[in-house]
């Protein structure tokens, strides 16, 4: 088997009183799209930190690229390519001059980096705007030079924390369309997202993170498989009478959960669930089927009031 | 390595101050003009009619340039040290994308007080002209008096460096100028010599490190005697920014490595 690009075991990391990370294992092997989901808080950020060398690690063991982030950070980090969560663009500086001064930090020649920065602004579709200031361009604009940015080193690993967070539809759907290009030039990425559909389209496999720990691992199918069902039935009923009607309905789906507005029934085929439903006489206000996502999973993993 | 990872820090200042200068050429080369115009012709010519003339020995204008010049680099230091830094760290967060690369925080903390150490070189250079224009010293005797400038003015970077680094927002940095250099600018013997002070505070007055630029420059600037033994003077400057730096690259890693 390949070794692993990235490899944790009993990963802490402690701030204070605050445990932020709290023993987690995981591997991440090379070409592949690695996904850490969770809500915010979760420890996603400090785990992305401790894999950048930009954070030490409080206890466990850590392998980033075969090193010790400790020991080698600057080895490293010329081989990483780090998109953070909040642009730290040079706003005063061109599109240009961003991507040149951060090749410089990599110790790249200037014939390099120019070359480098022709193929990188027609990647993020900025050739236009090469010699623009960056202060007025639009937030996807900003987000694209960023990881361009990230990538002027052409790394082997790159590092995204939230990277469509902010973005309206058009931009996100245009950034992953440009990593999913990237993962397919074999390029490894590890994403952090709060964003279920996000973790759906971009990673082949990922970690649901809470509370600094680890609470599901595997492929965005496999997880809805195991903590999920391949459908869900969407019910409405009159105000206040959620529970009664769940009530009611228990035996007729694998499971049901009530929501303040909608019991949802997780079933394998949600058509067949509305007929009995209907058969046994009970009518919704509306009912919506719809396929199961990683978001149920991740709503039943990381909490929301339960009902079996 | 380290010097060539320092040297890009610099190369990316020099980068952004290529598009920012026009701000601060105006405190550069205006503020300087304005005060020796102000203060020191005009006030000056109080000073020399008046009983000034006999406690200065020399025309008040020739007293006050080589104070202003010091009291200049160190207001410029201590800027590029404050609100600079804490967008780097705190608004902009431009120094986690450095720090995301192989440069490391000792080495960007060394790039950033070379690069103030070239904006005090422009800044000391200009004042000097200045100062030469308005007959307040000559050419040579301005041109000596440049590198103790830019000594005191590293020396305030690299400690105010330190400080902001542990602030969480921008109100310690106004109240580092408000209480801390406001008061040094007026009573470290720029203005004034420190002997019109009351005697309990002059132990203090001696004890700043704008004191110690003010006496350098003067004497150098002036060919007069130096207030405090010159030796001691530059000692002190160079602890100040030995201290301030091996401070900054230690409060600023565990500000950004947390």
């Amino acid at each position: 088997m390949i070794d692993p690009l990235v490899h944790a075991r009993g990963l802490h990391k402690v701030f204070g009183e605050l445990i932020a990370v709290d023993g987690i294992d995981f591997e991440v092997r090379p070409g592949e799209a690695f996904g850490f989901l969770g809500p915010n808080g979760a420890g996603k950020s400090s785990t992305m930190k401790m894999i950048g060398a930009v954070s030490p690690r409080t206890g466990g063991s850590l392998s980033v690229l075969g090193r010790d982030p400790d020991e080698l950070g600057q080895e490293i980090r010329a081989r990483l390519g780090v998109i953070p969560q909040e642009d730290n663009l040079d706003l005063e500086l061109t599109v240009y001059e961003n991507l040149l001064i951060y090749g410089r930090y990599f110790g790249m020649s200037r014939k390099v980096i120019n070359e480098r920065i022709d193929e990188l602004l027609v990647f993020a579709q900025l050739d236009e705007r090469r010699n623009s200031r960056v202060e007025p361009l639009s937030g996807g604009m900003k987000r694209r030079l960023t990881i361009a940015r990230g990538l002027i080193n052409t790394p082997e690993l790159l590092l995204l924390d939230e990277p469509t967070t902010g973005l309206d539809p058009q931009a996100r759907h245009l950034l992953w369309d440009r990593l999913y290009r990237l993962k397919q030039e074999g390029v490894t990425l590890i994403i952090t997202t709060h964003y279920m559909d996000e973790a759906e389209q971009l990673c082949d496999r990922l970690v649901i993170m809470d509370k600094g720990q680890i609470v599901a691992e595997g492929s965005p199918r496999e997880l809805i498989e195991q903590h999920s069902r391949r459908e869900v039935l969407e019910l409405r009923f009159p105000v206040g009478t959620q529970q009664e009607y769940a009530t009611k309905l228990k035996g007729m789906a694998a499971r049901t959960e009530v929501l303040p507005d909608r019991v949802l029934l997780y079933t394998d085929d949600a058509d067949r669930t509305a007929d009995e439903i209907h058969g046994a006489g009970i009518t919704a206000e509306s009912t919506v089927s719809r396929r199961s996502t990683l978001e149920d999973v991740f709503l039943r993993l990381t909490g929301r009031t339960l009902v079996d | 390595m380290a010097l060539v990872h320092s040297g890009r820090v610099v190369e990316a200042s020099a980068r952004v101050y290529r598009r920012t200068w026009r701000g601060s050429v105006i405190s550069t080369f205006f503020n300087p003009v304005l005060y020796l115009l102000g203060m020191g012709v005009s006030l000056g010519r109080l000073v020399d009619e008046g009983t000034g003339s006999a406690a200065l020995d020399i025309p008040y204008l020739t007293f006050l340039a080589p104070g202003l010049l010091a009291a200049t680099a160190m207001m410029t230091g201590a800027g590029d040290a404050s609100w600079p830094v804490m967008a780097g760290i705190k608004w902009r967060k431009t120094y986690d994308a450095i720090l995301s690369t192989p440069v490391t925080v000792r080495e960007l903390v060394m790039g950033h007080l070379a690069w103030v150490g070239v904006r005090l070189l422009f800044v000391t250079v200009v004042y000097s002209g200045v100062m030469t224009v308005f007959g307040a010293t000559t050419v040579l005797e301005g041109a000596l008096a440049i590198p103790p400038a830019i000594l005191t003015g590293l020396g305030f970077a690299a400690i105010v460096t330190a400080y902001t680094a542990r602030l969480k927002n921008e109100l310690g940095l106004s109240s580092l100028f408000r209480f801390g250099v406001m008061p040094l600018f007026l009573f470290s013997g720029t203005f004034f010599p420190i002997s019109q002070l009351p005697s309990w505070i002059q132990p203090i007055a001696y004890a700043t490190p704008l004191y110690h630029g003010v006496s350098l420059c003067r004497g150098l600037a002036l060919g007069v005697e130096f207030e405090v033994n010159p030796a001691v003077s530059v000692a002190y400057l160079v602890a100040l920014l030995a201290v301030g730096t091996i401070l900054a690259a230690r409060l600023m890693r565990r500000r950004l490595i947390a």
